[in-house]
């Protein structure tokens, strides 16, 4: 499968089976476009325009491609050598929050029940099955969520020493990651999230207009003031260790490149800004019909990223534009998903394990809890078999070893079903790694 | 070649028998939450 495009005047071919990422100059574009390659009558029409020479060794060399498994690369169903355990988990420390978020997927921290809070005894029951049952891999993850996670800021300590604890006995390696909202942040917890984090999910929507309108207090009123100061404070004593500024752009913002600008002039260098995922009757919620126009947003913040890139003291990173085309995944991790509820599972402060942090509150996907572990088997079952090479959207797709077949619980939120994927999702993602590759070439010339 | 450059070194095809022994992250973990991306990953091994 080839996938050819262009952005501005450079040209691509994408052979999805190898991976391999083919700068074309427009002659070899023109060929490879509907495939006209192939036959005499159709690319002996490019002669006037390139010269019959011209197109008899561009054909030469998409021969030489095609001969030795660079483009057009046979499709195979890579059977995966993964055995699934579970190695990371999201715990949410609270289902509470100190803000009223107007597209919070966890009904303002809540998930739809009472509040609660995380104990030490729940906390240290899902380390222990963790360590016991992630067989051979010993780097294990473990995010601190909620709800707001710093409003149960001293469990979190606690868990932090208990874990190290076990990293000896068991050959395990604990790597942490917190994902606030700020608003707790003070010198101690900056100190202590600094020192123990691995990573830093910092969530802030960009603009004050912008983030005010979405991220509200308690009280109503807008939440930019409260939080600004307390990331600069914070990413000021990061150094250089792992973090992100993440932010939920709504079709409140369709110029969200105007968000990212802002938070890069504000001092931070490492960006996420991810479309909302709401239901279609959100007044917020983003649709099909604003594809469109949030991919030349996406274009545009590309050209943005590689003008501040050119220069040390501009340079980010910007999550959804980093692609490593040599260093990445191997093909068996780009086949099988995201892996909730086969490596992954959502640990609720009652102790209940959800595929992922998305199910939490759909008691019908509860699928074990820390005294028992795993228990319904039945929906695991399902999630091991929504592989890339299960769902048909994404076996005909060329970007599927880039998303691995995207996100389960959107899927099944806008389906009813984990083996169709989310399509507005999929749209966006296959313009972000078109302009990925566009950005690597730019930045490779 | 002339009118064509390939971008990586490497394919996903590559040494497929020494691949696969799970240690990367997963990728809800990173900075998502609501999307799943694995190309911008990087290999453990």
């Amino acid at each position: 499968m080839v996938h050819v495009f262009n952005v501005k005047d450079l040209y691509f071919a994408v052979d999805t089976h190898s991976g391999l990422v083919h700068v074309l100059d427009k002659i070899v574009y023109d060929l490879l476009t509907d495939e006209i390659f192939k036959e005499e009558n159709k690319y002996r029409n490019l002669y006037d325009t390139y010269g019959e020479t011209s197109i008899k060794e561009a054909l030469t060399e998409i021969q030489y491609l095609i001969d030795n498994n660079m483009l057009y690369t046979q499709d195979m169903d890579h059977e995966s050598k993964i055995q699934p355990v579970i190695k990371a988990m999201c715990l949410n420390m609270t289902h509470d929050c100190n803000l009223r978020c107007r597209y919070c997927f966890a009904s303002q921290g809540t998930y739809k029940g009472e509040k609660a809070y995380l104990s030490f005894e729940t906390g240290k029951k899902a380390f222990n099955y963790l360590v016991k049952n992630s067989g051979k891999r010993r780097n294990l993850e473990v995010d601190f969520f909620g709800g707001e996670p710093l409003m149960n800021f001293e469990t979190i300590k606690k868990l932090v020493d208990y874990g190290r604890s076990l990293e000896k006995e068991y050959n395990k390696h604990f790597r942490f990651t917190i994902t606030t909202n700020g608003l707790l942040l003070d010198e101690e917890k900056t100190d202590y999230i600094n020192e123990n984090m691995d990573n830093v999910v910092l969530s802030l929507d960009g603009r004050k207009e912008i983030n005010d309108k979405m991220r509200k207090t308690v009280k109503g009123t807008g939440s930019y003031d409260l939080i600004i100061d307390k990331y600069k404070k914070f990413i000021s004593k990061r150094g250089k260790k792992d973090y992100f500024i993440r932010g939920t752009f709504t079709s409140n913002n369709p110029d969200f490149s105007e968000d990212v600008k802002h938070l890069r002039e504000a001092g931070f260098d490492k960006i996420s800004l991810e479309p909302v995922v709401a239901k279609p009757e959100e007044a917020y919620a983003l649709k099909e019909e604003h594809v469109d126009v949030l991919k030349k947003e996406y274009e545009k913040l590309a050209e943005y990223y590689i003008e501040s890139n050119k220069d040390k003291n501009k340079s980010f990173q910007f999550f959804h534009f980093n692609i490593e085309l040599d260093g990445g995944p191997c093909i068996y991790k780009r086949s099988v998903g995201c892996g909730a509820g086969t490596e992954y599972v959502a640990v609720t402060p009652s102790g209940d394990f959800y595929p992922c942090h998305q199910f939490v509150g759909e008691e019908e996907f509860i699928i074990g809890n820390v005294d028992e572990g795993i228990t319904n088997h039945l929906i695991v079952e399902k999630l091991k078999n929504v592989s890339v090479y299960d769902k048909p959207a994404c076996r005909a797709c060329w970007a599927k070893y880039f998303c691995s077949g995207g996100c389960h619980a959107n899927a099944y939120n806008f389906n009813k079903d984990f083996s169709i994927p989310y399509g507005v999702g999929c749209e966006l993602e296959k313009k972000r790694v078109e302009l990925s590759i566009y950005i690597k070439a730019m930045m490779s010339q | 070649m002339k009118y064509i450059k390939t971008l990586n070194k490497n394919k996903l095809t590559d040494n497929i028998s020494s691949k696969g022994c799970g240690e990367c992250q997963t990728s809800c973990q990173s900075a998502c939450k609501t999307s799943c991306t694995v190309g911008n990953q990087k290999c453990e091994k």
